[in-house]
């Protein structure tokens, strides 16, 4: 196999994160609406998760619950058969955070639609400006 | 200022995959990320804790600050919603609208008239006119206790399967939420009012952070569970798992407590009376 498409199959993951977070970012720094804004900050934290979780896998490993800890047959656990869990914790705390920014993000939202009556960024700006 | 936004964004980009060349290849087990800590974590979380999924393991006892401030970061942030956005001083509305469920007509009752409440036929609506839905609400009543029982299932039975703390409390608010979808936000804050999901969620961190300061009054560092063996009566490392399992309690009340909370404001624009 060519080794360029052999390399890119090998970090096919990292493509995809790095696609996700260049929609987010293009949502984040150009799009004008505050609610495109926000959708654009939530596609750059699904993109992180991914990345994060990603890395944690390993070939030919299991989920990170080690089976029969309390039976009988005490087997030695082996690190290289159970995939990084560290990364899953990471990431699990990370979800619900991003969950309650989203919550306060769209909360300002409601307070800037309140005073402007508009969500579009340029608008605020002139409004704020007059 | 577009095409600005464009190079930026392109640029960012080109300097990930830049990077991306270094990185380790997919599913490599010698990754830089699984050989520094995470092994002591696989190898150790039995011995040390007594709890099968590592994952839980490390969430509440190996990582417990991070997930103590990670709470605290929940709670902050339905705190701020609430700050944000609720109305205090509301007028109480001028009229009030009803439905006749048997016949559909509805009934408008203005300031002062006598309130049906008590009639079984007649249901309060909002403003917004919505049909009649007698199928999504049965159905969503005959499912709400199994997401509730599921909900619990999951908090409690994070030691040994997926789960835990933060998934059974999102399960759960999912659940009071549904409620407040298939009927309406006042029906479902009957049950859990904004003020008690408020406490609920403080409960929750307290519940955390207390057992934090448990172990400390018991002569351990803080967070380090094996101190509650003698209160709980059993050996260090069985104390460490049911330490886990109250701290993972505090963070299941604290997360469905927020949820419901957030939706309630943010639904209802902070006046909690109609929404949605």
């Amino acid at each position: 196999m060519d080794p360029v498409i052999a390399f890119i199959i090998a970090k096919y993951n990292y493509w995809m994160y790095i696609i996700l977070m260049m929609i987010g970012l293009c949502g984040m720094i150009i799009k004008k609406n505050l609610i495109k804004k926000i959708i654009g900050m939530n596609i750059f934290q699904t993109a992180i998760i991914l990345f994060y979780i990603s890395i944690a896998a390993k070939k030919n490993a299991t989920i990170p619950i080690i089976a029969h800890a309390h039976g009988d047959g005490h087997a030695a656990v082996n690190a290289a058969g159970i995939i990084n869990p560290l990364p899953h914790v990471l990431m699990l705390t990370a979800i619900v955070v991003a969950v309650a920014t989203l919550g306060v993000a769209l909360a300002l939202a409601i307070k800037i639609y309140r005073q402007y009556h508009t969500l579009e960024e340029d608008e605020i700006i002139s409004q704020i400006r007059e | 200022m577009k095409t600005f936004g464009i190079i930026a964004v392109v640029l960012c980009g080109a300097l990930l995959i830049y990077g991306t060349v270094d990185f380790p290849e997919w599913g490599d087990p010698a990754s830089p990320a699984s050989t520094y800590v995470s092994p002591y974590y696989i190898e150790h979380s039995i011995p040390d804790t007594s709890v099968p999924n590592i994952v839980t393991a490390i969430l509440a006892d190996y990582r417990g600050y991070d997930t103590m401030f990670e709470t605290a970061v929940v709670f902050a942030a339905g705190i701020a919603c609430i700050f944000l956005l609720r109305i205090e001083k509301r007028d109480s509305p001028r009229s009030r609208l009803y439905r006749h469920i048997p016949t559909g007509v509805t009934i408008r009752i203005e300031q002062g008239g006598r309130l049906p409440e008590g009639s079984r036929d007649l249901e309060r609506i909002d403003s917004v006119w919505v049909p009649y839905d007698l199928i999504i609400k049965t159905g969503c009543r005959l499912v709400i206790p199994f997401i509730q029982l599921f909900a619990l299932y999951v908090i409690a039975h994070g030691h040994h399967s997926p789960g835990g703390g933060f998934q059974g409390g999102v399960i759960f608010g999912a659940a009071i939420i549904l409620y407040a979808l298939a009927y309406d936000l006042r029906t479902a804050q009957t049950h859990l009012p904004i003020r008690t999901s408020v406490l609920l969620s403080s409960t929750g961190v307290l519940i955390y952070a207390g057992t934090g300061a448990l172990c400390l009054l018991l002569g351990a560092n803080f967070l380090n569970y094996s101190a509650l063996a003698g209160l709980l009566g059993v050996d260090p490392v069985t104390a460490r798992s049911h330490g886990i399992l109250i701290v993972e309690i505090g963070v299941a009340l604290a997360v469905m407590a927020v949820m419901v909370g957030l939706y309630y404001i943010i639904s209802s624009a902070g006046r909690l009376d109609e929404g949605l």
